[in-house]
């Protein structure tokens, strides 16, 4: 793994992208699209997270480990969440009163 | 030297997955209780002030663009650049941190402080509680990262006008870089979680 | 830990880790992974000691049926105190600390480890660690029982939570750092020609130990920060009364605290893997298997954590869906088992201490392993959660396996480490010593369980008793199984037999070196040419 200098143009476009992408999820935060504003600000919120790690962290220059590193990070949170709330959701599915 | 530099690369990732973790605990409370109470939450999310929050959401990515340009700085053996952009990111969080200091005291004049002296007006009070008990919890957490971070940046500040750093041997300024991203990607998440959804209703 | 000199050998000129330079200093600011070893044995020993000492406490209240001997508050202190400090302070760092920190860079033929000054720091970090929870105890003790479930913890409790829970958050950080040194150090310092399937299982176990470390560790980190928080300043997160959800506390807490039980049983499992092959003269049967049954433990043990929730109020569908996946547990465990003994079968097996250790780890590992089953039974937990079958099934696995793996370990690699042969006879006295006192003491825990009797009482109806005495009585036979390897190991650093380099014939790169090693390990880089557990089962003996 040399050096990889990533070009500093690079880093200015992601930056305005980031921006933007600021402005956008702010602005929709306003407008009332029911559960879509929860999805759509979290994969706004996705894309910029992507950016940062693929080009300020030089993801995209790594190598695979690094990949796998990143990935298996994410998908072990994944776990914890969607284990946990497979319990929460699940709760009111018994046709008892209280279970 | 290589091996060496590949090693610490590795072991910041490593460090990192350990940071998402972390912060996951958080983040799962704070799906858990959402989907449990979306009202109290909604509520308790309009008492967040969206301009302070956006400008810092703004003021933190561009302390990540100093902080890419700083690496670049000290990729090419530019001591200049490096140092400039590296006193940059620490004004930045410094204005972050401060920003989010007059929103602590807001909260704060509010009573929306957990605890003992916590009162809420609207429906629910306990349940919006919660809320506030996360976002102090998360947002606190956060600032804490990233004083340690201005903290490791000053010290890099020092060393680097010490000439220490060289385009062969600049693994702090990298590794201090990926953590100082990583910070910002939390943020990222807890400004939408935190102030935008459900910020329609009303 | 003074160096072995002594007029009954000859005096030993040769430069090694030990005697390359002297004082305390040397020691407390070592970045030698060998000496940071040493030390880390030096202070698990003390908090085994430690609690042992509240373990002896519980078992002489539980000799009579009436709670004569302390109060019910106390007895509650005594068990969160032994569990706390079992489990935080000794299992989780015990092998991995110890025998890991020592032979995980020996035998991938590196110098150190990646971060030799990270791995002192992690160190102090659990010296911190436990000085805060010692302080707990000294001040009065925690009563919460070692899970500090909320809101009892976290509201009510008028013990040392507080103080508790901070020494437990900083001592996982150093697990995390040295779960991280070890992921590093197996990924970039393997030496020329180690490929992964050519690496002992030894560094497998602990490769899938270390991701579990790093993975899991930070989560319990934040959900004891949320609960002092609660404590501390009364904001609302789990209890119910502030409108918090006390089932919260303990997913997260699960989350952690179910694979910190593979982190304490697969570090062994990788001992178990050496000593096996070692003292049956064969390649480990199906290698590959093995290695692969080390990550897949780590990662299943990710999915099953609501199997300790089964009465909790948790969603019974949530609990089916873990009472499944639970099961699948089992698979690798159970081939790691099968794999162990189809290596034996046809081998050139000796009965050194060591292998004894093994022996008993393979048979109170399965009882262990399958009560475990019987536990991850949906309908069937529902009778005995928290019953003394729950103690007697993990104690089966922590203290039978686990602690089983740490001796067999420490009797291995202590002609590496001290470059001494310990007294051969004494140790395997004491291996059986072990073996029965543990089943008198843990045995009779399932019967009792299973007739009803629930943990974390200190009274007892009459008609348990015989079974609680059977049990206090093999404590004590227990106890004595352990104290007699600590004197003859100590006695061995002066008067044992001068060990060669390899003493058992092993294969293995740790045993191309002298004993005790040179503080650089290798004089030149070993290039490794062959698979590992290259024995031959014609070979004689060497020993």
């Amino acid at each position: 793994m040399s050096v990889h200098v990533v070009p500093k143009k690079i880093y200015f476009a992601v930056f305005i992208l980031l921006l933007v992408l600021t402005g956008v999820t702010i602005r929709v935060a306003f407008v009332d699209l029911g559960r879509g504003n929860t999805i759509l600000a979290l994969t706004i919120a996705v894309v910029k997270a992507l950016f940062v790690i693929l080009y300020f962290m030089h993801v995209r220059y790594s190598p695979q480990l690094t990949r796998l590193v990143v990935v298996g990070g994410f998908f072990w949170l994944f776990i914890l969440i969607a284990i946990t709330m497979s319990d929460y959701l699940s709760r009111g599915w018994l046709p008892f009163p209280g279970k | 030297m290589e091996q060496q530099r590949e090693a610490a690369w590795l072991g910041m990732w490593v460090f990192l997955v350990t940071e998402i973790m972390f912060f996951g605990g958080m983040f799962t409370a704070y799906i858990a209780y959402r989907a449990a109470y979306p009202n109290a939450f909604a509520e308790g999310s309009h008492h967040l002030n969206i301009v302070l929050g956006g400008i810092n959401t703004a003021v933190l990515i561009g302390s990540s663009l100093t902080m890419a340009l700083a690496v670049y700085g000290s990729q090419v053996g530019h001591r200049k650049m490096l140092i400039g952009f590296l006193m940059f990111t620490i004004l930045l969080g410094l204005v972050f941190l401060v920003i989010k200091g007059f929103e602590y005291h807001h909260k704060y004049e509010e009573h929306l402080i957990p605890g003992h002296s916590f009162s809420f007006s609207g429906p629910r009070p306990q349940n919006a509680q919660l809320f506030f008990s996360l976002y102090f919890a998360m947002t606190g957490m956060h600032a804490l990262h990233m004083i340690i971070g201005i903290g490791i940046l000053t010290v890099l500040v020092v060393q680097a006008t010490r000439g220490r750093f060289t385009p062969e041997y600049h693994s702090p300024i990298e590794l201090t870089g990926l953590y100082w991203h990583f910070v910002d990607i939390i943020w990222i998440f807890l400004f939408p979680l935190l102030y935008l959804i459900d910020r329609y209703t009303r | 830990m003074s160096t072995p000199t002594g007029p009954a050998v000859p005096v030993e000129t040769r430069e090694h880790y030990l005697n390359v330079n002297y004082g305390v200093k040397s020691w407390l600011l070592t970045t030698d992974h060998k000496r940071i070893a040493l030390l880390y044995l030096a202070s698990i020993t003390l908090f085994f000691f430690v609690g042992g000492f509240f373990a002896v406490l519980i078992r002489l209240e539980l000799l009579t049926p009436p709670g004569d001997l302390f109060q019910a508050e106390t007895y509650n202190k005594l068990f969160t105190m032994h569990g706390v400090m079992m489990i935080f302070f000794f299992l989780i760092p015990s092998i991995p600390a110890v025998l890991g920190n020592f032979l995980v860079p020996m035998m991938i033929g590196a110098r150190d480890l990646a971060f030799p000054r990270i791995n002192l720091l992690s160190w102090y970090i659990y010296i911190l660690g436990g000085l805060f929870t010692l302080g707990a105890v000294v001040m009065g003790g925690v009563d919460t029982g070692w899970t500090f479930y909320t809101p009892y913890s976290s509201t009510y409790s008028n013990s040392n939570v507080i103080a508790a829970g901070i020494g437990i958050f900083i001592t996982g950080f150093s697990s995390i750092l040295t779960g991280l040194n070890f992921i590093v150090t197996i990924h970039k310092m393997r030496a020329p020609g180690l490929t992964w399937f050519r690496l002992p299982l030894f560094i497998w176990a602990h490769y899938a130990t270390s991701l579990i470390m790093i993975l899991g560790t930070p989560v319990v980190a934040i959900t004891l920060v949320l609960l002092v928080l609660e404590r501390g300043f009364h904001i609302g997160i789990f209890d119910p009364a502030l409108g918090g959800d006390p089932v919260l506390f303990q997913h997260l807490f699960w989350f952690y605290s179910h694979p910190a039980v593979y982190i304490m049983i697969l570090p062994g499992m990788g001992v178990i893997s050496e000593l096996i092959s070692c003292f049956s003269r064969k390649y480990v049967f199906g290698y590959h298997f093995v290695a692969f049954s080390s990550l897949a433990i780590a990662a299943i043990s990710f999915l099953v954590w609501g199997h300790h929730m089964f009465v909790s109020s948790q969603s019974v569908y949530a609990g089916m869906i873990f009472s499944i996946l639970s099961f699948l547990v089992a698979i690798p465990s159970a081939i790691k088992v099968f794999n162990w003994t189809a290596t034996l079968y046809k081998g050139s097996i000796s009965y050194h201490a060591p292998m004894l250790y093994a022996f008993g780890f393979i048979g109170l590992f399965t009882i262990g392993g399958l009560t475990g089953m019987f536990l991850a039974a949906l309908g069937l937990d529902v009778h005995v959660h928290d019953t003394y079958f729950v103690v007697a099934h993990f104690h089966y696995i922590m203290v039978g396996g686990a602690v089983m793996a740490y001796l067999g370990g420490i009797h291995f690699w202590w002609p590496k480490i001290t470059g001494r042969l310990y007294p051969e006879g004494w140790a395997r006295f004491s291996a059986l010593v072990v073996f029965i006192g543990f089943h008198l003491t843990f045995f009779p825990q399932f019967i009792l369980g299973y007739l009803g009797m629930p943990r974390r009482y200190h009274a007892y109806p009459e008609e348990f008793q015989v079974l609680n005495v059977m049990s206090t009585a093999g404590a004590s036979i227990l106890g004595v199984g352990y104290l007699i390897p600590m004197i003859y190991l100590v006695w061995s650093l002066r008067y044992g037999a001068v060990a060669g380099s390899n003493p058992w014939g092993a294969t293995g790169l740790e045993w191309q070196t002298p004993s005790p090693p040179p503080t650089e390990n290798f004089k030149e880089t070993p290039i490794v040419t062959e698979e590992p557990y290259h024995y031959s089962i014609r070979e004689i003996k060497v020993v």
